[in-house]
Order: structure tokens, then sequence, then C-alpha cells
């Protein structure tokens, strides 16, 4: 396959309203098809980076490109939070993209059914988020976002407030999703572990002003599993990747 | 390709309450009924007992038994007046819930509208509306209709701020998300924000329906004193020139009662309004 853009950030710098200078001088091209995830601690830039990409937020200078973007449901969102309508089911909530873009209930409904089906929660189309764990609610936005079928997902932090089982069955999971549908994924983390098991390609950012200082590939195969998880190879991505976390941490 | 659950998050999924139930109520459920029943029959029969033991006079203090048949009596004359309490509450209730909705979807829309009119609405609800009332009596022909404006002032303001806050409530990444899908403004409203908005709106209804009955009993006796027949107010006021004081309590018990059910009814349209989702409606659960 040849690589072909789907996002590109060049000389991407935020200020907000209040001053912050929250990233600067940011370039970035993220491959179709590629794993990528943003690294780096609290206040990095990695959501202002994500929400720029995904047209939520302007830059105050540079420039983005989205192939696609000019679309709806192009672009796939997960939050930290599930971000569900807790006045709708789960089923409604998966909806939710495909009836804001104008679909027809009947075929809207077909999909939403496939996608929660796929996201493993077959049997939960009528529960309302309240009735569910913070695994399968992260499970419905994860569903929702894939619904319009998203050349392009973008991932904040979405694991972070689960257990460590229910994160690593997710994390298993979104990789089967990742392999099956094709679709290319930016996963925000601060977590080393999460970043080596899941990328192919991983951006080390730092803060004060939010940056890209290295830009590292984890070459290891698809699928990967629990073997991985064990190696040598993923503890010695892990110990790489650490250092580069402490050296962007120091600099 | 097979993504399944994991035991953990569904173990981790709260669970429905599923405590005993005895003829549709929970144990507790019953509690909550029958422990205020007791202790309001423990005070009736209490109350009668003093006023027998100490021989008080009917037109002092009348028991509860004198009251009771005092409200048999009078039914003829008090049905009539509950009837057109009823029908003024509940008027200036329903254009209370409706006005006060119309102008926070309003309000919701444009910061520059809502800051212009709020004032405004918050001078209605300081202004007592006994100081209103005879101004409002004296402008309005048809009593009934001075009667439902008076009520509706009263009733409006707590819908309409309520409504307002939670119109502007919704969430952030919801907000965004609605962003994301380029929703329109209508969708946004329709599907966010008034979703958003129901449970204060309907906190804003319970606290509305018991102003509705005040405002319009101030309204009533502010026309009774001015020698203008309505509703329940006005047959308390007359009772009391008349010395009628067992009908006096009787028309009392209306009042009451009709808070007491116009407060239930609310609660219920709340509970049933807001079961599935909000917190509010979590109460009974473990
Ligand atoms: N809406 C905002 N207004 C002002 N400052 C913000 C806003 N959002 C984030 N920031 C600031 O920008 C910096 C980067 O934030 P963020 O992108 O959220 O970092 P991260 O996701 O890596 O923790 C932080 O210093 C944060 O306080
Ligand atoms: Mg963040």
């Amino acid at each position: 396959m040849v690589p072909a853009t789907v996002a590109s950030l060049e000389g991407v710098t935020k200020r907000y309203a209040n001053g912050t200078l929250a990233v600067r001088g940011v370039d970035l091209a993220v491959q179709r098809g590629d794993f990528v995830s943003l690294l780096g601690p609290s206040g990095c830039g990695k959501s202002t980076v994500l929400r720029m990409m995904a047209g939520l937020i302007a830059p105050s200078s540079g420039r983005i490109e989205v192939a696609g973007g000019g679309e709806t449901g192009d672009i796939g969102f997960v939050f930290q939070e599930p971000t569900l309508m807790p006045w709708s089911s789960a089923l409604k909530n998966v909806m939710l993209p495909l009836r804001l873009a104008g679909m027809a209930r009947a075929e809207a409904e077909r999909r939403a059914r496939a996608a929660l089906d796929s996201v493993g929660l077959a049997g939960f189309e009528g529960s309302y988020p309240r009735a569910l764990s913070g695994g399968m609610k992260m499970r419905v936005s994860i569903a929702r976002a894939l619904v319009t079928k998203p050349r392009l997902l973008l991932m904040d932090e979405p694991f972070a407030a689960l257990d460590e089982i229910t994160r690593h069955k997710l994390n298993n999971d979104l990789l089967k999703l990742w392999e099956a549908e094709r679709f290319t994924a930016v996963f925000v983390t601060h977590s080393v572990f999460e970043s080596v098991y899941l990328s192919r390609r991983i951006v080390v950012m730092a803060a004060r002003p939010g940056r890209v200082v290295e830009d590292l590939a984890v070459d290891a195969p698809y699928p990967r599993g629990e073997s991985f998880r064990t190696s040598a190879e993923y503890a010695a991505h892990c110990r790489d990747i650490s250092q580069a976390l402490d050296r962007a941490m120091g600099t | 390709m097979t993504v399944t659950l994991s035991a953990n998050e569904a173990a981790d999924a709260p669970e429905e309450n599923r405590a005993a139930r005895y003829a549709g109520l929970t144990a507790e459920g019953w509690f909550r009924i029958l422990a205020p029943t007791l202790i309001g029959v423990l005070a009736l029969v209490g109350w009668e007992a003093v006023v027998r033991i100490n021989e008080i006079p009917p037109y002092l203090l009348p028991g509860p038994l004198e009251v009771w048949r005092a409200l048999i009596r009078e039914w003829p004359s008090l049905s009539v007046s509950l009837l057109v309490t009823l029908q003024i509450t509940f008027a200036a209730l329903f254009v209370a819930a409706t006005l006060g909705l119309l102008l926070s979807v309003l309000f919701a829309q444009s910061r520059i509208i809502e800051m212009s009119l709020f004032p405004y609405a918050v001078i209605l609800q300081v202004t007592p509306v006994v100081a209103i009332a005879p101004l409002i009596i004296i402008w309005v022909d048809d009593i009934r209709l001075a009667l439902l404006i008076c009520a509706w002032i009263v009733a409006f303001f707590p819908i309409l701020s309520n409504t307002t806050l939670g119109l502007n409530s919704a969430d952030q990444n919801l907000t965004d998300l609605f962003r994301l899908y380029r929703a329109s403004r209508w969708q946004v409203l329709r599907r966010l924000r008034l979703p958003t908005a129901m449970p204060y709106f309907l906190a804003g209804l319970r606290i509305s329906g018991g102003l509705a009955l005040i405002g319009a009993i101030v309204a009533e006796f502010v026309a009774g004193t001015g020698g203008r027949a309505s509703g329940l107010a006005y047959r308390i006021l007359e009772a009391g020139y008349q010395l009628q004081i067992p009908k006096m309590f009787a028309a009392l018990v209306l009042v009451s009662l009709t808070g007491i059910a116009i407060f239930l009814a609310m609660s219920l349209i709340s509970h049933l309004a807001l079961r599935h989702w909000h917190e509010s409606a979590l109460k009974d659960r473990r």
C-alpha cells in the first residue's frame, strides 16, 4: 500500500484566548492505516493537537489538513469520559451521528446494531448508560465513533479511567477493530505501556510550550497479543520510550 | 473477528434494584407511606381528644370530626369553590410552564435577549403578588382571568430560571461531539439542550405547582375582601365573617389537600419522565 497522508500539521501553534501557549510549531503527518500514539506528560498539548485535528478548535497559526475532513462522519472522536447521552439507550447513542447526518431511522438503527455487535455489546442495545459499567460505556462510545466508518479515529486517553484488567481487554479489542476496519488511529495516552502495545508509531511531546520532541517506531508485527505483552521486544520498546519520555520531561 | 465483553466489565455493571415488592411497592416504599399516615392519624386522635376533654367550643377550635361533618354539610358550595381554585391553579401552571419553556428557549438562542429580558422576569418575581393583585383585579374585568394572571406571575419564574439554567448546562464534550458531526442549531436544541434541561424544568414545575396554588389563593383573598366571590379562599373569608369556624377549617383542609395532590402529581410526572436516566430517579436503588 502506498502511504498516503490522512492528516498533516505544519508549523501548528495554538495560543488560547487567555494567553496560554498550548503548543508551538508542531509538524506531524499521519499516514493512512497507521496507529499513532501521542505520548507526553499532562499539559503538553496532546488534547489540543487532537482537537485541532478534529476541527473542534482552530490553530492560531500553521496549517492543518485532514483528508476528507470536509465530510461529516469522516472523523470519529472518543473522549476520556464515555460522553454518552444519559437519556438515551445505547442503541440511540450509537445512532446519533447517523441521525444527525439525516439518515433514515431504520437504516441508522441497522448500522448502530452492527456497530454495537462489533464492540461486543450485542444484547445491550436497550440499556441506558447508567446500567452499564465504565468499560461497557467506553465500548458504546467507540461504537458511536465507528458507526460512520470514519477514515480517522481520534482518541483522547479513552481508557485512562478504567481498571487495569478492563483496560487490557479494551486495548486488545481496539486492535482487533483497527485490523478489521482499517481506519487510521491517533491515540492520546500518558501510559508508556499502552502506547507501545497499541501503536506502530509513538510521537513524544514535551510541555511548556507543548511541542513534538521525538518520533519513534514500534516495528513489532500485528496481531499483537498477550505473547507480545510479555516479550523481551516489548520490554525493550517500553524502556526506549520511557527514556524518550524522561528526556522530554527533562528538557 | 471476535470482540467480546469480558466478565470483569459485565460484573461491574450497576444492578437494578431487586428488592422484594409487596403489592407493587418495596418495603421502604410502604414505610414512606405508612409512617407519615400513622403520625397523621395520631395527631387527629390527639386533636379530637384535646377538644373533647377541654370542652373547647367549635367556634374556637372544632375537632376533626366536626370539621369532617362541616365538609359533608357544606360540600355543595365548597365543591364549586374547589373546582374554581383548581381550574385557576392548573390553568396558571399550564401557562407558566408553556411560556416559561418557550421564553427560556428564546433566551438560550441569544445572550443578548437573555440579558435584556431576564431582569424583568426577576422584577415580576420579586414584586409581592398581594401588592399588585388589587390592580390586576381592577384592570381585568373577568375575575377568573385576573386570578389566573396573579397565580401565573407567582408560578412563572422558577420554571423560566430553572429551564434557562438547564438549557445552558449541556455537557461540554457532548456539545463538541455535536459540533464534530455538524449538527444544526435545531438538532443541538432538540437532541442535546432540551433533554439536558428536562430535569431542571421538572424541578421548576414541582416548585411552581405549589406556588400557583399559593398565588391563586392570595389573589382570591384580595378579590374576596373586595366582595367578589371566587374559590376556596373566598369561602374561608366568608366563613370567617359568619363565624362558621368548622366550615373555615373544612375549606382549609381542601386547600391543603389540593397542595399535596399537586405536589404528588408533579413528583409522579417527574419520576415517570426521568426514571430511565436521571440520578434523582435512582433514589430507591442501592
Ligand atoms: N480552553 C483552554 N483555554 C486555555 N488554556 C487551555 C485550554 N485548554 C487547555 N489549555 C491549556 O493548554 C495546555 C495544554 O493542554 P492540553 O492540550 O489539554 O494538554 P494535555 O491533553 O496534554 O494534558 C495546558 O497548559 C492547559 O492548561
Ligand atoms: Mg488531555
